[in-house]
């Protein structure tokens, strides 16, 4: 078990998401950074899609009360264990009554904490990932709070590992995001599509799992426009009118009626989840076939023997 | 008629595609696409991972790496000239209660000034109406209710607000919607239900599903304390 002495900001327990349930209404949710998640439990020999915590820019603090097997991946969060430097991307043992400080973020938005086995919570609609916006899944459906307790899987040692530099740099979070021209590009002005490519853009504060809200030049439409509320996707840069755009993320809305100008591509996904506010991020310009060769080479690297290292 | 014909392919993202049926809101356009969401949840396309049906359109979620554009339009098409739809069920007839105008219902005074009526005239068009809910989308719960008579009719707010609690009823347009939980929305508030429009501990989840009959029923505060006491 694990008992939640410090929650940090946001703190919840993720998997690989909830797909299937759209025609209600509900997003997948999910790890936002789901190449960290699945790194995690490579190391410590768990199934891709294991259950961990996922922490929020301050990390907050857990005590372990048996002894078992964790791996920290995704941002740096300076942690230590009973005040010892802990280093991220490796297979770490823990001892009974251990206590894992996580103050707060060195690098990117979010740290996982995996561990052998998983964190225990009960199947909601298939997954254990909290879904914030409904307070659906994880634990009891909401971000943890001091003194929660939380039960872990069975543990089982691994085969002591870490990971691979090179393969762990092709992998590493992007700034430079790929996209995929929207299903209303052509809606926008000519200068507001050069400018989404042609300029850095600011992560605001107002900025969730739910979708990131950027700051930057004004982007309008050519002439006015109605749409029809329609599916959205993952990744779409939805325009509202105030002009300024908004990157639709992990706990997305399922359907929406905003212009679409971009979509971030599903390899880069993951990168959406390191973006702490106040980053500064470009967007480049890629097709379809480019997109789908970056996301077929990710996955390789991913599931690759190489990754790890024992 | 073959709705193959109606229908066109758009890539929405390197992972998803759209099944576009027109884009207006007609009737016959949304049962095309409920026929197509109901022939992909009976006969499931492998790589397809998820599906956002809306008025016209269906967005299919796709895992990038199992399949292409081209595959899962492929595929599309195979179901779509296979098998009609099957007929649904007797739809089923729900009341909403809701109290409105006041804190519960922030835009109501400005709306009835703007369509150049009272309060009392758009509580009675808005709860003389029976409406279906055409589909789920936005947040787990919300249903896209249609069609709002055209006196009430109103516009999204120029910006929407940072928060709308769980529970309040709004008009977009031609649509009304209550929302099941506190969202950031833009819609036009006229009151709020006491009922839990979406409850993960409930089965089901949901209180209105596809092609549910809805109507409002205007209560006092009373009522309203009343029956959130009470529960749902």
């Amino acid at each position: 078990m694990i008992l939640v002495e410090a929650p940090g900001l946001q703190t919840t327990v993720q998997d690989l998401g909830r797909e299937g349930f759209g025609p209600i209404g509900i997003s997948a949710s999910g790890a936002a950074d789901p190449v960290a998640l699945r790194i995690g439990n490579r190391l410590l020999g768990n199934p891709p899609g294991t259950a961990a915590l996922e922490a929020t820019l301050v990390g907050g603090a857990f005590r372990f009360d048996a002894d078992t097997w964790i791996a920290l991946t995704g941002s740096d969060f300076g942690a230590t264990l009973d005040d010892e430097p802990v280093s991220n991307w490796n297979a770490q043992p823990v001892h009974a009554g251990q206590l894992l400080k996580m103050p707060s973020t060195h690098s990117g938005a979010r740290c996982y904490v995996c561990i052998s086995g998983g964190i225990d919570v009960p199947l909601v609609l298939g997954s254990a990932s909290t879904h914030v916006l409904s307070g659906l899944g994880g634990f009891e459906g909401r971000p943890l709070k001091k003194g929660d307790v939380l039960r872990t899987g069975a543990c089982k040692p691994p085969a002591a590992r870490s990971l691979n530099a090179t393969v762990a740099a092709a992998l590493a979070p992007r700034r430079r995001l790929r996209v995929t021209a929207g299903l209303q590009s052509d809606w926008f002005a000519s200068t507001s599509r050069a400018a989404l490519i042609g300029q850095p853009w600011r992560v605001t504060e107002a900025s969730d799992r739910m979708g990131l809200r950027l700051e930057g030049a004004l982007l309008q439409l050519r002439s006015e426009h109605q749409m029809v509320t329609s599916g959205v996707a993952l990744g779409a840069i939805q325009v509202p009118p105030s002009g300024q755009p908004l990157i639709v993320f992990v706990e997305q809305q399922t359907t929406g009626g905003y212009p679409v100008i971009a979509n971030v591509v599903a390899a880069d996904l993951p990168s959406v989840g390191q973006l702490r506010p106040r980053d500064s991020i470009e967007f480049e310009v890629v097709s379809h076939e480019s997109a789908r060769a970056l996301l077929l080479e990710q996955e390789l690297l991913l599931e690759s023997n190489e990754l790890l290292i024992a | 008629m073959d709705p193959t014909n109606d229908a066109s392919f758009l890539r929405a993202s390197d992972q998803a595609l759209l099944v576009s049926f027109g884009e207006r809101i007609s009737l016959e356009s949304h049962q095309q696409v409920l026929a197509l969401a109901f022939a992909l949840q009976n006969k499931p396309i492998a790589a397809a991972v998820n599906l956002h049906p809306a008025y016209c359109s269906l967005l299919i979620r796709f895992d990038a790496c199992r399949a292409s554009h081209e595959d899962i339009e492929r595929e599309v098409l195979e179901r779509m000239t296979q098998a009609p739809a099957q007929a649904a069920g007797t739809p089923r007839e729900i009341e909403i209660p809701v109290c409105y105008g006041g804190d519960f219902g922030p835009d109501l005074e400005a709306l009835a000034q703007l369509r150049g009526l009272s309060r009392h005239d758009v509580i009675r068009i808005h709860s003389d109406a029976e409406y279906v809910a055409y589909f789920l989308g936005f947040v787990p719960g919300f249903a896209y209710l249609g069609t709002v008579p055209e006196a009430i009719e109103a516009p999204r707010l120029a910006s929407p607000r940072r928060r709308v609690e769980a529970g309040s009823v709004g008009i977009a347009g031609r649509q009304t919607a209550v929302y099941p939980c506190a969202v950031a929305g833009g819609w036009q508030l006229i009151g709020r239900t006491p009922l839990s429009m979406f409850r993960a501990d409930r089965e089901p989840m949901s209180l209105l599903g596809y092609g549910d009959r809805v109507r409002f029923r205007p209560i006092s505060h009373d009522e309203y304390a009343r029956i959130e006491q009470g529960g749902p």
